[in-house]
C-alpha cells in the first residue's frame, strides 16, 4: 500500500454488488500507445464521478469507452450487472453530453430533444409530454422552435443536457460539460447542472481538465495520468491526502520538498530536507533513510514578520514576490538555501495594509498536521 | 491618398470580371434576345431593325410569333391553341434526360463523395485527383472513347463474342442508354465535388450524438448526414442538370436519331433551317427554364429575417 492517508469509508473500494458501473482492467491502445491502461473503477448509483487529468491522459478515451464509441482491447464494462463492453453506442442505455454539444443544426430545439425518443418508437403524445418536461427542466420552453444557432452558448449547453436526459439514461456522461462557456457563466452553470442532475438522481461520469470544476461538482474524483488512475477519492481526500506527487501537484497548488525519512514512529515521523527537518503528525509505512517528498499546501502555511513562539516546522526566508488576487495574496518566499515556498494569505479585512513587502525577512511555519508524506 | 488608390485598385479588381461578364455573357444574351423578336420577313436578315419609320412615325415591331409558334402546331396564325410541337417534345425529352442524368450522378456520386470525405486526410488529395483525372483529356475525346467501347466492333461486343455469350454484336450505341451513360460519365465529377465539399465539413460528433441517442448507422445517415449535405446535393444537381439540359455533343455522338434534345433542335434551326429568330427564341426559352430553379434556390437560401434573429 502506497496510500499514506488513513483510508476513510468513502475512499475504500466499495463492496461487490454495490457498484452500479464498474470497469475491470480496461485497456485501449492507439498506435501501440496505451490511452487507457488497466483501468478498474467502481462507481455507485447516483454518484457524480469526475475523471480529471491533463490533456492526453486518457480520460476522454475512458469516457468514450463507456459511451461505446471506442471498443476496448480487453477488460469489461458492467452497468447495473450487465456486461456492455461490446454493445454498440445506440444499444447502450447511456447518453452523453458532448463537449461541442453536437446539437443537430438542421433541427430545432424541440426536435433535437425529441430525437432520441423518436428512435425508441415512443408514441407521439408521450414524446411531446417528455420533451415539454425536459424543456421546463432546463427553462427553455420559449425557445422550442428556435434552431441551435439562434440561441446563446449557455442555452445550447442546457439543450444538450436536456437531450441527453430525455431518454432517462441509466448513466449520463458529460464531456467537459462547461468547457465551452466563459468563466463567469461557468460558475453559475456548475451549480445549475449539479442541481438538475441530483434532482433526477442519474448516475453521472464527467470528464474535465478543470480541477476546480471537478472539486465543486463531483462526489468523487479519479485523477488520471498516462492512461492510469492514480487516485480515487472525494474532493477533500484528493486535496488533503494526495497519494503521489502527481496528484498533489495536479490538484491545487503545493510546495513539494524532497528529503529523507529520519524518524519513524507510530503516530509521527520526521523528514530531513535541505531546508531543515519537517515534523509530520502521521505515521507512515516506510523504512528509515528512504527518499520521500513532503507536500505542503500554500494556504496552510502561516506567515509573519515577527518570530512566533514555536520552534517546530519554523522556517525563515525573504519575500521575493507578492501577487495580489483580491480575495487572497500569494507570496513567494525564498529560504537561505534558495528554495522558494509559495504561501497564500486570505485578505480577510479590507485595506489590510500588511506590513510584509518585497525583500522583507519573514518567518513561516505550519502545524504538524499540515504536511503529507508522499512516497511515489 | 493611399486610401483612394486602394479604392481604385479594388474597383479595378472587381471591374475586370464584371467587364468580362458583360462582354461575353450579357451582351450576347441581349443580341440573342433582340434576334428572337425579329421579323424574318423575306430578306432573311436576322438583324432587321425592330425600330423603323413607317409614314413618318416610328414603330417598334416585336415579332412575338417566334415564341408563340413554338407551342402552336398549326400553320394558321389565327389559331391560338397551344399544343404539342416538335419543340415542346424536345423540351420535355431534354428535361427527362437531364433529370435522369442528375439522379444517376447523385446515386453514383454520393457514395463516392462520402468515401472521399471519410478517407484519411492524407489520402484525400490523391482521391480528389482521381475524380478530376478525366479533365486532363479533352471532353470530346472521352465521348469518342465511349463510341469505341460501345460500337458493334467495340470493346464490349468483341469481348461478348469472344467469350461466346453472343454471336451477333449487341446494339449498345445510339440509344438512350448509351446517351445517359455518356452524360452521367461526363457530369459525375460536377456532382461529386460539391458533395465532397459539404460532407468533408460535417462535424462527425453529430453522428456520434445520433448513435448515442439510439440511431442506427442507417438512421443516422438518413436523418443527419443527408439533410446536412443538402447544400451539396442542390449545388451538384444544378451543376449537372443545367448543362445536361442543353447538352448537344453527347446526344449527337452517342444518342439515337429519335432522341432529339433541345440543344440539337436549336442547332438545326440555326444552321439547317437558317431560322435565327426561332433558334434565338428557343435559346431564350431554355435560359428561362434554367433560371427558374436557380431563382427558387436563391429564394430558399436567402435567410428569412424573422427566422434569422439571434438572441
Amino acid at each position: 500500500m502506497n496510500n499514506v492517508a488513513p483510508p476513510t469509508e468513502e475512499s475504500s473500494v466499495s463492496q461487490a454488488g454495490e457498484a452500479y458501473l464498474s470497469t475491470h482492467e480496461l485497456v485501449k491502445r492507439f498506435d501501440h500507445v496505451f490511452a487507457v491502461d488497466q483501468v478498474t473503477l467502481e462507481i455507485k448509483k447516483g454518484e457524480i464521478f469526475a475523471l480529471v487529468g491533463s490533456s492526453g491522459c486518457g480520460k476522454s478515451t475512458l469516457l468514450r469507452l463507456l459511451a461505446g464509441f471506442e471498443t476496448p482491447e480487453s477488460g469489461t464494462v458492467t452497468l447495473n450487472g450487465m456486461d456492455i463492453a461490446h454493445l454498440q453506442p445506440f444499444e447502450r442505455p447511456i447518453n452523453m453530453m458532448f463537449q461541442s454539444y453536437a446539437l443537430f443544426p438542421h433541427l430545432n430545439i424541440w426536435e433535437n430533444i425529441a430525437f432520441g425518443l423518436k428512435r425508441e418508437g415512443m408514441p407521439k403524445a408521450q414524446i411531446a409530454a417528455r420533451v415539454d418536461e425536459m424543456l421546463q427542466l432546463v427553462q427553455l420552453t420559449a425557445y422550442a422552435k428556435r434552431k441551435p444557432h439562434q440561441i446563446s452558448g449557455g442555452q445550447q449547453q442546457r439543450v444538450a443536457l436536456a437531450r441527453s436526459l430525455a431518454k432517462k439514461p441509466k448513466l449520463l456522461l458529460l464531456d467537459e460539460p462547461l468547457g465551452a462557456l466563459d468563466k463567469k457563466l461557468r460558475e453559475q452553470t456548475q451549480i445549475e447542472l449539479v442541481n438538475i442532475i441530483e434532482s433526477i438522481g442519474v448516475t453521472c461520469v464527467m470528464v474535465t481538465h478543470d480541477q476546480e470544476e471537478a472539486m465543486s461538482m463531483a462526489t468523487r474524483i479519479a485523477v488520471m495520468s498516462h492512461g492510469r488512475i492514480l487516485q480515487v477519492g472525494t474532493p477533500k481526500e484528493i486535496y488533503e491526502t494526495p497519494n503521489c506527487r502527481f496528484v498533489a501537484d495536479f490538484i491545487g497548488n503545493v510546495n513539494l520538498l524532497e528529503g529523507i525519512l529520519s524518524l519513524d514512529a507510530a503516530d509521527h515521523c520526521q523528514v530531513t530536507t535541505p531546508q531543515g527537518v519537517i515534523s509530520i503528525g502521521h505515521g507512515i509505512t516506510g523504512s528509515l533513510g528512504m527518499k520521500v517528498a513532503v507536500a505542503i499546501r500554500p494556504e496552510k502555511i502561516k506567515l509573519s514578520s515577527q518570530k512566533p513562539l514555536i520552534d517546530v516546522n519554523l522556517f525563515r526566508g525573504v519575500v521575493k514576490e507578492i501577487s495580489y488576487f483580491g480575495s487572497y495574496s500569494t507570496y513567494l518566499v525564498a529560504t537561505d538555501q534558495g528554495h522558494i515556498f509559495k504561501i497564500t494569505e486570505i485578505n480577510a479585512t479590507r485595506l489590510d495594509n500588511s506590513d510584509i513587502t518585497w525583500g522583507d525577512a519573514v518567518y513561516f511555519w505550519w502545524n504538524d498536521s499540515v504536511p503529507v508524506v508522499l512516497m511515489q | 491618398m493611399t486610401a483612394s488608390r486602394f479604392k481604385l485598385g479594388r474597383r479595378f479588381v472587381i471591374g475586370v470580371p464584371y467587364l468580362w461578364l458583360v462582354i461575353c455573357f450579357a451582351l450576347p444574351a441581349l443580341i440573342l434576345l433582340r434576334i428572337s423578336v425579329t421579323d424574318m420577313g423575306e430578306g432573311l436578315d436576322p438583324f432587321a431593325p425592330i425600330l423603323r419609320q413607317v409614314e413618318g412615325q416610328w414603330q417598334l415591331v416585336l415579332k412575338l410569333d417566334n415564341y408563340f409558334s413554338l407551342f402552336n402546331s398549326t400553320a394558321n396564325p389565327l389559331d391560338w391553341r397551344l399544343g404539342r410541337t416538335l419543340y415542346t417534345d424536345a423540351f420535355l425529352l431534354s428535361l427527362k434526360y437531364a433529370s435522369l442524368t442528375t439522379v444517376l450522378c447523385l446515386v453514383l456520386g454520393y457514395p463516392f463523395a462520402y468515401f472521399l470525405a471519410r478517407a484519411p486526410e492524407h489520402r484525400r488529395p490523391i482521391l480528389l485527383m482521381v475524380v478530376m483525372l478525366p479533365f486532363w483529356t479533352s471532353f470530346l475525346l472521352r465521348v469518342y472513347a465511349w463510341k469505341g467501347i460501345l460500337a458493334d466492333q467495340g470493346l464490349i461486343n468483341n469481348l461478348l463474342m469472344w467469350s461466346g455469350l453472343t454471336h451477333e454484336p449487341v446494339p449498345l450505341l445510339y440509344n438512350d442508354v448509351s446517351m445517359l451513360l455518356g452524360m452521367t460519365y461526363v457530369y459525375c465529377p460536377f456532382m461529386i465535388l460539391p458533395l465532397y465539399a459539404t460532407l468533408v465539413k460535417m462535424d462527425l460528433s453529430l453522428l456520434e450524438a445520433a448513435h448515442d441517442l439510439g440511431a442506427s448507422p442507417w438512421e443516422a445517415f438518413w436523418l443527419i448526414t443527408v439533410p446536412l449535405s443538402r447544400p451539396g446535393i442542390v449545388a451538384g444537381a444544378m451543376l449537372v442538370f443545367i448543362p445536361a439540359l442543353g447538352e448537344f455533343v453527347i446526344p449527337s455522338l452517342l444518342g439515337g436519331a429519335e432522341n432529339l434534345m433541345i440543344g440539337r433542335v436549336i442547332w438545326d434551326e440555326m444552321f439547317s433551317s437558317n431560322n435565327w429568330p426561332r433558334a434565338s427564341a428557343l435559346s431564350m426559352l431554355m435560359v428561362f427554364f434554367i433560371l427558374l430553379p436557380l431563382a427558387w434556390h436563391h429564394r430558399r437560401r436567402t435567410p428569412n429575417p424573422e427566422q434569422g434573429a439571434v438572441t
